[in-house]
């Protein structure tokens, strides 16, 4: 493993929520923020338990790659042991949250499991691996990137409760509208850009 | 090369290994919802269960069976059941399944609905003691020429508890052209007291799977199986006078009935009506007017529609509908029990009415 990059943690947890957030500028994780994006409580549950998966996974990730896989030389299958470890992850974070969360348990439904397969959770510890982070730089990134996903995923939300009641083109109505709403976020995330560099 | 594949393949397995042991070990303590106390029916019955599981799976391992086709999927809606406390709120995966009277009365789909704390539900009573029964052949008694008197004995479980009038379904095994297992319904002829058999009268029905199978096949000593009990054709009791009538086969749960009542000696007045074609149909007629003889608040009145020349026939003649509208006057304070052919059984029901008999007071058994 290459020596970390000299960036202070805290600043990639700043970056990552604004200027390389996980959604407006990397455009990973838009399957669910498209879905589930029509009520704001909704949403945001969504955003906390996506935030809570990525610092875990990315935490535990940094651990598996530092302490399993490069020792045993098992880079070309570090993408399916990732997963595995977030899919185990996703499981019992769903039955705790089954346990001790009930109502948001129901609320999410089928897209808790879905977070296993959400691409911004395997993007964080892909840039994580690829970009060398140390371990307190990685969790932070995963704060930073989940935090940032919650963000924009409530932000959308809250713009489609606001307009629920507005009058659209045939056309425009549902996931297209959601799209048009995303690229001008993402348009309006692009003012952040050059106060933190990380990529 | 052979040590690459010996490694990778060894740690992918041990991760694995090693996380579906800590998912394990999560489940453990995070699923561990302690025991958990279902009161079905109001305290009718009462189970402790560990929690976590389905309800469904929980009912089913404390052999209570509701009906499931899809096997827990929540693609069925079959596994229905009200409950009353301890549900928590509707999941997302239940709506298709229930309408908005159905939500407001408390049901769920129990496959769905995870048992975390204590449960009060509510099942239908016929579903809540529904067993499968291994029996034994003790007896085969000719009736009639087309009509057999089984007596199966209850091996497995040994007893059956159950409503006079209620049937259990038959299970034929394959044979001859018959390839699989046939189940068909019929009325239990015992008394709810007789509770260590099974006691079913068979007419052979012509092309009939398993009353051919039944006539033709089965000894005494053979092995059967039966399900039950099940139905919704018993003793109401809400009138004094009970009009009861039977055609052919039709007698079985009719007699069960009414030895419930003598044996409770029960204070209800009852006119058996038992149609028949001719001599040969008829069967058990010492048998009722022995109880006749014995209890005058029993009469048997048994009828022919046509009977042969030689049958030496002194009783009722006509249709049993004929019969019937001679001998009921009117439907003050009587409730009817039918069981027979379809036929038989609307044009009584048509008799009835007229009489002045309400859907609420006429019972049959569409089965039979």
């Amino acid at each position: 493993m290459n020596a970390a990059p000299a960036i202070s943690p805290f600043v990639i947890f700043l970056a990552s929520i604004f200027t390389s957030n996980m959604i407006l500028s990397n455009f990973l994780g838009t399957c669910s923020f498209i879905a589930v994006s029509s009520e704001f409580k909704t949403a945001s549950g969504l955003g906390k338990s996506v935030t809570m998966i990525m610092v875990l996974t990315n935490m535990i990730n940094w651990l598996v790659y530092k302490f399993l896989i490069l020792p045993l030389h098992l880079e070309n299958l570090a993408l399916i042991i990732f997963i595995i470890v977030i899919a185990a992850l996703v499981q019992i974070v769903e039955m705790a949250m089954d346990r001790f969360l009930p109502d948001l348990y129901i609320k999410l439904g089928i897209f808790l499991p879905l977070i296993t397969v959400n691409c911004a959770i395997l993007g964080a510890t892909l840039f994580m691996v690829i970009r060398n982070y140390d371990f307190w730089q990685s969790t932070l990134f995963g704060l930073g990137s989940g935090l940032g996903w919650w963000l924009a995923i409530s932000a959308l939300a809250a713009i489609r409760e606001k307009m629920a009641r507005t009058k659209l083109p045939k056309g425009l109505e549902g996931p297209a509208i959601t799209f048009v709403i995303t690229g001008l976020m993402a348009l309006a995330f692009i003012g952040f850009s050059g106060i933190f560099t990380i990529q | 090369m052979w040590t690459s594949v010996l490694l990778t393949t060894l740690s992918m397995s041990g991760i694995s290994v090693a996380l579906a042991v800590v998912i394990l070990v999560a489940e453990r303590f995070l699923n561990d919802y302690g025991t958990v106390k279902v009161d079905i029916n109001g305290g009718a019955k009462t189970l402790e269960a560990q929690g976590g599981a389905s309800l469904l799976s929980t009912l089913a391992s404390h052999q209570v069976f509701l009906p499931s086709a899809c096997g827990g999927k929540a693609t069925c809606g079959l596994c229905k059941v009200k409950v009353l406390e301890g549900g928590g709120t509707l999941l997302p995966t239940e709506e298709p399944y229930l309408t908005p009277a159905e939500r407001a009365a408390g049901m769920r789909l129990a496959c769905q609905l995870k048992v975390k704390r204590d449960l009060k539900i509510e099942v239908p009573e016929a579903l809540f003691s529904i067993q499968e029964f291994k029996t034994r052949i003790e007896r085969i008694d000719d009736l009639t020429y087309d009509i057999k008197g089984y007596r199966f004995a209850l091996l497995d479980p040994p007893a059956i508890s159950f409503k006079a009038g209620q049937y259990v379904q038959l299970y034929s095994e394959p044979y001859g052209q018959v390839k699989e297992c046939v189940f068909r319904a019929y009325s239990m002829a015992q008394p709810p007291s007789d509770e260590k058999a099974v006691e079913l009268y068979l007419r052979l029905v012509p092309d009939g799977v398993v009353t051919t199978w039944a006539h033709t096949r089965l000894k005494v000593g053979d092995p059967v199986r039966l399900s039950g009990p099940y139905g919704e054709f018993y003793l109401r009791g809400n009138c004094k006078d009970l009009v009861l009538i039977a055609g052919g086969s039709g007698l079985a749960p009719i007699r069960s009935l009414v030895y419930d009542i003598v044996e409770k000696g029960l204070p209800y007045t009852m006119t058996f009506f038992f149609g028949a074609v001719s001599k040969r149909d008829l069967y058990a007629l010492d048998e009722f007017h022995g109880i006749a003889a014995k209890h005058p608040n029993f009469r048997f009145v048994p009828a022919l529609s046509k009977p042969a020349p030689d049958d030496g026939w002194t009783g009722e003649v006509g249709l049993i509908t004929e019969v019937v509208d001679r001998h009921v006057p009117d439907a003050v304070d009587r409730e009817a029990y039918l069981c027979g052919s379809p036929g038989m059984l609307n044009a009584c029901i048509n008799v009835l009415t007229k009489k002045g008999f309400g859907n609420d007071r006429i019972f049959f058994d569409k089965f039979a």
